[in-house]
């Protein structure tokens, strides 16, 4: 902290804040509670039409035919879309590209044509008056094809694994080049592991399935309530692929049930729905199935290979991180897997690979702490392999290896305390008592184990705007058109405005989910109030000059000759600091420039300059304890702590509620979560709740969560780092490692299940 | 090929007849229903799709989710694997109906208020109506019976041990009440 004022010579007072960093309850809680909270499926437009998707059958071939004349037959059924008689949708693969695509590639086009690009791929679409009719008359829907051979099997086709050729956003190819000479200080080195770890195929399954409800205005505009983690980003796809112009196509989104990242990209429901409303001129729904959830995205499964070294003294001495990870025939989806073994610890010899295999399947998408989770996963396991064979403890180890800066980038960090989060975990979980040798631990026929790994996460900023209107009656609404997908976007961006604005938070709202918003950025990457919290700031900002420039031409004049500096804004009044008597409200302020409202909006850029010479990112130290039934090999995570070191924490409520989330993401991980493929056919054989696990209430037990203080003016005018992602990232690993302490075997594929133990 | 070979085919083999609908009555939220209603229509469409009462969610149609719970005769069911049909007479409680008729939140309801027992919010209403059903049911005397008795709720944000708190402090409110 004294390093950072020195080098910016200021300080945030984080103090006397009057609503950042108390606990404040969800403001769209009572909605949510009530059932008032309307999601895009809710929207009972009149004269809806509902379409239902029917699913490809096969991986690869082409369509022989589609009985869908005879389908149309059905009372009921409007229309069946398939490729033969889907309206033509722009030629260029650019126009398919959404922010978030990959910057080449072909992204996915429903009912495009004959070919098949993966199993499950939308392949027909049946329309009818009533979600009943559509559904029935999907069912006789009957698809032929001409069956082409597929690959879909990572593993038998590893020999196809090429480095990346495209780029994206947000995206940071491994370095080109090795740190020092990692094969020499390999073989040289007293300590050494090498192994394998393979992750399978995951999927986000929020508990909403993606639904578009494209309602057809009698002008010919598009009004589409949509499930989605970005309404720009799915309004100007629909423009660009439809050809349609921006001031005809709205997008809202008031409620999200859960994203994860599936909502990054436009689904292929919107597309779906706007093709059948345009081409029918009639509001049309289109859900997607619960099975269907599993046909759009997923984790990439990945197999990874580490070669680790440390000198007889326990230093990190050597990196080699390789991952593999499959991808689609048409894109490269890339996220950052391997970079954070370049940085985690202090290592002069470190070598990185990410490479990639297509596959007939689906193209992966972010999901939560997209490439961190992964790569970190492997990496912290061998972490606490090496350290075994160091005879040191795990967090011993860490602590001796320290990163003080992130040697991929040779840049300090804006801050990092994770050494503090490493000191209050361990002391709450009673990490100093832990033998070091694993089946030391017993309860009853149960075999305890202690785990624990480090995490890490970008603290990203991108560019946003925010929207105020201060009304007469001195409420306040602010606006961005970003998401709530359940992270606490109302909550948290009503508690900045009324901080920066000095509106009472009762007289707060805020606004989001609607395309014809000012810009946000989709709503991922925990990077929402650091870019739209920073904009609700500066806006703010605006808002008090303005308000005091309008103070003085209120009669009398209140507040003298005092400058802006000298004043204190709180429950919706400006006064003079100490002296509460020389004051001039916000409602006399407009009353006094014969305003009826004020209304201004900022756009908020990242201040490159400074960030440029740092690195950014937030930290989490976890810590877990696991009972193993040595006769069964059942696991329970009997208690788990985290200490998060993420800026600053602007609404512990709501944010220890998202790393307790993340932590339940990062056991599910561990234990539970595996999309089985049955390469034969090509196809997902567990597409549905009962047979892809994720926990239940009883599989979840005593979670707690940290935050300990980091004070960081790099990150963004909030100093928060942004916690969607860092909560889960080290928890899968650490899970891991207990299991291992617990029996000493070191199980090497994820999900870690009964039948790997026995 | 006739995809509708076995299919009574009306009309001259053009059109397929759907089935007809029947007359049920339901009090749904105190309120008496008098509803005509196909045989294959689910009590959840009928609440979504015909009612307009969207407080129930759908998350999976095949009642492994939990998100459709509803209360029927004060009886916790997942609405999706339910057909209207078969409740002709019953009454039927949604989230919509657990507050009081001033608006005030049902004690559940205000705990998953109190206690963050939610993020995004969809499996919510089914959570409430469950954890409303199970302690009528007696089957909340220990977290652990909490745990199990309300793992038919899925809930992905992964609120669950807010989601105990909640129904624990529910639960005391509720027997504070009693006593």
């Amino acid at each position: 902290m004294s390093v950072l004022k020195s080098i910016f010579g200021q300080d945030v007072d984080t103090t006397s804040s009057t609503y950042l960093g108390k606990p404040t309850s969800r403001v769209d809680g009572p909605a949510k509670v009530t059932g008032g909270a309307k999601y895009a499926a809710e929207f009972n437009v009149p004269n809806l039409l509902y379409g239902y998707i029917v699913s490809s059958g096969a991986a690869r071939g082409t369509i022989r035919s589609i009985n869908a004349a005879e389908v149309e037959q059905v009372s009921g059924v409007v229309k069946v879309f398939t490729h033969d008689n889907a309206p033509k949708t722009a030629y260029l693969d650019r126009s398919h590209r959404d922010q978030i695509a990959p910057d080449s590639g072909s992204p996915f086009r429903p009912l495009y044509q004959a070919e098949l690009e993966y199993s499950f791929q939308p392949v027909a679409l049946v329309v009818a008056d009533s979600f009943e009719a559509a559904r029935y008359a999907a069912s006789l829907v009957k698809v032929e094809y001409d069956l082409k051979p597929h690959e879909t099997d990572l593993r038998a086709n590893l020999g196809k694994a090429h480095p990346p050729t495209d780029t994206r956003a947000g995206y940071v190819s491994a370095p080109k080049k090795p740190r020092g000479t990692p094969d020499e200080a390999y073989a040289a080195a007293a300590h050494k592991v090498e192994a394998e770890y393979s992750q399978p195929i995951e999927f986000h399954l929020p508990m909403e399935s993606y639904a578009s409800t494209a309602a057809y205005g009698e002008d010919g505009k598009l009004t589409i309530y949509q499930k989605t983690q970005g309404v720009q980003n799915c309004q100007e796809y629909v423009c660009s692929v439809f050809g349609l112009s921006s001031g005809d196509v709205q997008v809202i989104s008031p409620y999200m049930g859960g994203g994860f990242g599936s909502g990054l990209r436009p689904t292929y429901d919107i597309y779906l729905s706007v093709l059948a409303a345009t081409a029918l001129k009639r509001s049309v729904r289109v859900s997607m199935t619960r099975q269907q959830m599993f046909s759009f995205s997923h984790r990439p499964e990945a197999i990874q290979h580490l070669k680790l070294a440390a000198r007889e003294d326990g230093m990190l001495d050597s990196v080699t991180h390789t991952a593999i990870e499959e991808t689609s025939q048409n894109e490269e989806y890339l996220e950052t897997v391997v970079n954070w073994s370049g940085l985690m610890y202090n290592c002069p010899n470190v070598r990185l690979d990410h490479q990639l295999v297509n596959l007939d399947l689906a193209s992966p998408a972010d999901m939560r702490a997209p490439g961190a989770v992964t790569g970190l996963y492997a990496y912290e396991c061998a972490v606490d392999e090496l350290a075994y064979q160091a005879k040191m403890d795990p967090l011993a180890f860490r602590e001796k290896n320290y990163a003080e800066k992130d040697q991929n980038a040779d840049k300090i960090f804006s801050s990092k305390e994770l050494r503090e989060a490493y000191r209050q975990a361990a002391a709450r979980f009673g990490w100093k008592d832990r033998p070091l040798e694993p089946r030391s631990m017993k309860k009853g026929s149960d075999l305890i184990g202690w785990g624990m790994a480090s995490g890490s996460w970008e603290a990203m900023q991108g560019k946003a705007a925010a929207k105020l209107v201060l009304t007469a009656d001195g409420k306040l609404l602010a606006s961005s058109a970003t998401s709530d997908i359940g992270t606490g976007t109302y909550t948290v961006m009503t508690m900045i405005a009324a901080e920066f604005s000095g509106v009472a938070i009762e007289d707060v709202t805020f606004q989001l989910g609607d395309s014809s918003m000012v810009y946000s950025p989709v709503e991922g990457g925990s990077w929402t109030v650091s870019s739209v919290g920073s904009a609700v700031k500066t806006v703010c900002g605006e808002l008090r000059a303005r308000l005091f420039k309008l103070a003085g031409k209120v009669d009398g004049a209140p507040l003298g000759d005092a400058t802006i500096e000298d004043l204190t804004f709180a429950n919706g009044a400006m006064h003079v600091t100490g002296n509460p008597v020389r004051n001039v409200t916000y409602t006399e302020a407009l009353r006094a420039g014969k305003l009826d409202r004020l209304e201004l909006d900022t756009t908020e850029l990242p201040q490159l300059a400074k960030q440029a010479t740092h690195a950014l990112y937030s930290h989490s130290s976890v810590f877990a304890e696991v009972s193993v039934d040595e006769d069964l090999g059942t696991i329970h995570v009997n208690r788990v702590v985290s200490a998060i070191a993420g800026g600053r924490i602007l609404n512990p409520k709501t944010a220890r509620s998202q790393i307790m989330g993340a932590i339940v993401w990062g056991i599910s991980m561990a234990l539970e979560e595996e999309g089985m493929l049955d390469d034969h056919v090509g196809r997902f054989m567990n597409h549905n709740y009962a047979e892809y696990h994720i926990p239940v209430a009883a599989d979840i037990h005593d979670i707690e969560v940290i935050f300990v203080p980091e004070h960081d003016e790099v990150v963004n005018p909030l100093g928060a780092k942004g916690l969607g992602e860092i909560g889960m990232v080290g928890v899968a690993a650490a899970v891991t490692n207990a299991v291992w302490h617990a029996t000493g075997k070191r199980v090497r594929s994820l999900p870690v299940t009964l039948d790997k133990l026995l | 090929m006739n995809a509708f070979s076995e299919l009574d085919v009306a009309g001259g083999g053009t059109t397929t007849a759907l089935p007809g609908k029947s007359a049920v009555t339901l009090t749904i939220n105190g309120k008496e229903t008098r509803l005509e209603v196909a045989p294959w229509t689910t009590l959840l469409d009928l609440l979504r799709e015909y009612l307009d009462l969207t407080g129930t969610k759908k998350g999976c149609d095949h009642g492994q989710c939990g998100s459709c719970t509803v209360l029927v005769d004060g009886k916790r069911v997942n609405s999706c694997l339910t057909l209207a049909i078969m409740k002709d007479g019953c009454e039927i409680t949604t989230i919509e109906g657990l507050a009081g008729p001033d608006g005030a939140l049902h004690p559940m309801q205000q705990a998953f208020v109190d206690c963050d027992a939610f993020q995004c919010g969809y499996c919510t209403p089914g959570q409430i109506c469950s954890a409303v059903g199970m302690i009528r049911e007696g089957h909340a005397h220990s977290d652990d019976e909490i745990r199990e008795q309300m793992s038919g709720n899925l809930c992905r944000c992964g609120a669950y041990p807010n989601i105990l708190d909640a129904i624990k402090q529910a639960y005391a409110a509720t027997e504070k009440q009693a006593a």
